[in-house]
């Protein structure tokens, strides 16, 4: 699949690779006569690598006329993309994968893609995470998309700088010191005292909020789908709280995925990150040197989820039931542990959660931490949250908020009236 | 700033069927043919600069959403929110001053390399050709590395300043440091490209001139100022004029210059929002895909470049009759 793919650019030889696969899948379908299927190419386009390569072999394998043909761009580009697809009616694949930050926007316009009742979704239903599964079902019912992964939270802190500032660093130690988020901000204080010059317990504001509003039910968004940012007393309740850290200055002040925040994973600037299973490979990827120096411990106040994704399948496709298959065989437990196992993406199914594969996987990388089982305990204990279209320009404009005192540049109060300013104006 | 250089060839021209005799065609032929052979460039600009400008105006007329495929028509609703849009105005403002900082300090070094290159300097070849590097390196790549140099905490410029004993700068936080990361970027980028437009100009200014003045006693530098800037007047109109239309429509290197997380906003406050990623967050950077009020605000930047540009030209020239 891969040589495949490096060819993708030159078009008439793909096209004369897909008829050359197209007729000889075809001739065996014929002799072997099983098959109903006429030969469909069907096209998938995901972000970044979904670690599938090796189950389109096997499915098509199993599955004579069926070609299978990946593309894929990056996250931001990949979306921007399929919002025009959509809009346009045009050029989108048959099946089109959906982060969680994109998928309650695309669940309030369920017209563009096929209701995946219709090809047995239901069934399916109780294998999965409850929120995970709620997330990509519309208002009128319609499941527009079946989940991949999640990105369920733990806390990564570095014990080497545990140590020094006098803490102690077992998982099981650590997680007890925080129970809840304000145990959390108390064990930084602690940390600060003693820390090294230069050094905070936590790397940025905003990941400390997204991950106590992701806890909150309801948070932006009440049952009936109304914005409440302003009157949830939770929400106000998290931004307080990251308000505290900024000023007890347990907050190194840092913007995610920025340049200086990478590089602090390699200096060790700060202590903690709050950790979804796919950072794993982030933090390995940024700061190979400091192995053996993390450790993973539960998340503050039950769960968190930061990620994930859902595979749809568009009306655009002219192979919405094939399409289909292909979505149920991706998102299969067996083929979510195989995806786990390869690329490390955690799976949105209960039973995988549960089964060895997932729970007695260690990593040496931070310092072999059950990572598995920890993760698996944080998805599993997460409550799930009404997500609403806006949900992603909400996180931006918190982020933004928290930034803006992080820099110094508004009082707490008067970063928070902007930021219920700004979540009027988009939800209107 | 990405100065969009639009082809206007008229390459391709159609091809008449040749026919002899002395037809109804034969007669029509002067007439008509003039209006064919310029025909390709009328009709790729219908095609590609009316057509999109005309519906651009159509749209910003409707509350149209890019997923919504019903929309309605309400009239100047967009344009008015826009009038009281602060954020707009903060885009407008940062548009302009980005401009400012980036295009006085540009044409005047532009001016001076392209003096230097002008006179009988050793490898000059080597050096016109350097000072288009910039040109055909990857915009990306500028604007990543520049942005990298600007780090707070192990940004390049921020060590340097250090070891001169300057406290760090915040460069990507404040509003007029970042306007001035941005500035460097772009000014790093288009200064060779204007000094090699000023050097041919220069290069067409007659040998007399200068020698007339200097027999009247100009030196150099009096000759640069006498002869030199009052010859290229054609000229830096035009650079100017290339420059405004270019530096309104900034997107690139401010929209790299914000850590992922921002989303766009160009800054945590806006600081260096401008005036397109202010339209690009409307229409597709965020979940709102506001179609109706994006084209709105293409189209209030279109009539800004326009009075801008007017404004440009009236001023340079006045300098110009000041010289004379």
């Amino acid at each position: 699949m891969k040589g495949f793919h490096a060819r993708r650019g030159r078009i008439g030889f793909l096209a004369v690779l897909i008829a050359a696969t197209a007729i000889a899948s075809g001739l065996a379908a014929t002799g072997a006569s099983a098959s109903r299927h006429s030969n469909v190419t069907l096209t998938i386009d995901v972000f970044g690598d979904f670690g599938y390569h090796a189950l389109y072999q096997q499915y098509m394998a199993s599955h004579p006329g069926i070609t299978i043909k990946e593309d894929s761009e990056d996250y931001a580009p990949h979306h921007t993309a399929l919002a025009q697809h959509l809009a346009t009616g045009a050029g989108a694949d048959d099946i089109e994968a959906i982060e969680v930050g994109f998928v309650a926007q695309y669940a309030a316009q369920p017209r563009y893609f096929a209701d995946l009742r219709q090809y047995g979704a239901s069934k399916v239903k109780k294998q999965y995470l409850p929120w995970k599964w709620s997330q990509a079902v519309a208002r009128n019912g319609s499941v527009i998309g079946l989940g991949t992964d999640v990105g369920s939270l733990g806390i990564c802190y570095r014990t080497d700088l545990f140590k020094q500032a006098g803490l102690p660093t077992s998982p099981a130690k650590v997680a007890a010191m925080w129970q809840t988020w304000s145990d959390f901000l108390a064990v930084g204080k602690k940390f600060q005292k003693r820390a090294p010059k230069g050094v905070k317990f936590i790397d940025s504001g905003s990941n400390l909020y997204n991950a106590i509003v992701g806890q909150a039910d309801p948070a932006y968004y009440s049952k009936s789908g109304k914005v409440i940012a302003a009157t949830n007393p939770k929400v106000k309740q998290a931004w307080n709280l990251t308000m505290q850290a900024i000023k007890t200055g347990e907050d190194k002040g840092l913007s995610a995925f920025s340049n200086d925040w990478n590089t602090g994973f390699k200096t060790g600037t700060f202590a903690t990150v709050t950790c979804p299973a796919w950072m794993m490979g982030y933090i390995q990827g940024q700061a190979p040197a400091t192995s053996g120096k993390w450790n993973i411990a539960t998340v503050p106040g039950g769960g968190g989820n930061w990620g994930g994704s859902f595979l749809t399948v568009t009306k655009q496709s002219s192979h919405q039931k094939e399409a289909a298959d292909l979505v149920k065989f991706l998102t299969s437990a067996k083929s979510q542990a195989y995806v786990f196992k390869h690329t490390g993406n955690l799976s949105s199914k209960v039973s995988v959660l549960k089964s060895g594969t997932v729970r007695k996987f260690r990593n040496p990388f931070f310092s072999n931490a059950p990572v598995g089982k920890i993760f698996a305990t944080s998805a599993m204990r997460l409550k799930p949250q009404i997500l609403g279209p806006h949900q992603g320009d909400f996180q931006t404009a918190s982020t933004n908020a928290i930034y803006r005192v992080e820099q110094g540049k508004q009082s707490p109060n008067a970063a928070w009236k902007q930021f219920l300013k700004d979540v009027n104006d988009i939800s209107g | 700033m990405s100065v969009a250089q639009r082809s206007t060839d008229g390459s391709g021209a159609a091809a008449l069927p040749r026919r002899r005799g002395r037809t109804l065609w034969h007669r029509l032929d002067p007439k008509i043919s003039p209006y064919l052979y310029i025909a390709p460039f009328f009709i790729v600009f219908g095609v590609f600069g009316l057509f999109p400008l005309g519906y651009t105006a159509y749209i910003s007329l409707t509350d149209r959403n890019l997923l919504d495929p019903v929309s309605h028509f309400i009239g100047l609703q967009n344009y008015t929110a826009l009038l009281h849009d602060s954020y707009f105005w903060n885009a407008v403002e940062n548009t302009f001053g980005i401009w400012f900082l980036s295009t006085v300090p540009q044409l005047m070094l532009a001016l001076l390399i392209a003096h230097v290159l002008n006179t009988q300097l050793r490898g000059r070849t080597f050096f016109r050709c350097a000072v288009l590097l910039p040109q055909v390196t990857s915009l990306v790549a500028v604007a990543l590395i520049f942005t990298q140099l600007f780090g707070h905490d192990y940004g390049f410029v921020n060590y340097v300043l250090g070891t001169f004993g300057i406290h760090h700068v915040y460069w990507e936080a404040g509003r007029f440091s970042s306007w001035v990361a941005i500035s460097v970027m772009v000014t790093w980028r288009w200064t060779g490209y204007n000094a090699l437009i000023y050097l041919a100009a220069m290069q067409s200014i007659p040998e007399e001139l200068y020698e007339a003045a200097a027999v009247d006693g100009a030196r150099r530098w009096k000759q640069f100022i006498h002869v030199t800037i009052p010859m290229l007047r054609p000229t830096i109109i035009f650079t100017v004029i290339i420059s405004t239309i270019g530096g309104l429509q900034l997107f690139t290197e401010p929209y790299l210059f914000q850590p992922r997380a921002g989303g766009g906003t160009g800054g945590s406050a806006r600081q260096y929002q401008t005036i397109v990623m202010y339209l690009y967050e409307k229409f597709l950077g965020s979940t709102q895909f506001k179609f109706g009020y994006a084209a709105a605000i293409a189209w209030c930047l279109v009539l800004l470049i326009a009075l801008f540009g007017l404004v440009n030209y009236f001023f340079i020239s006045r300098i110009r009759s000041a010289e004379g």
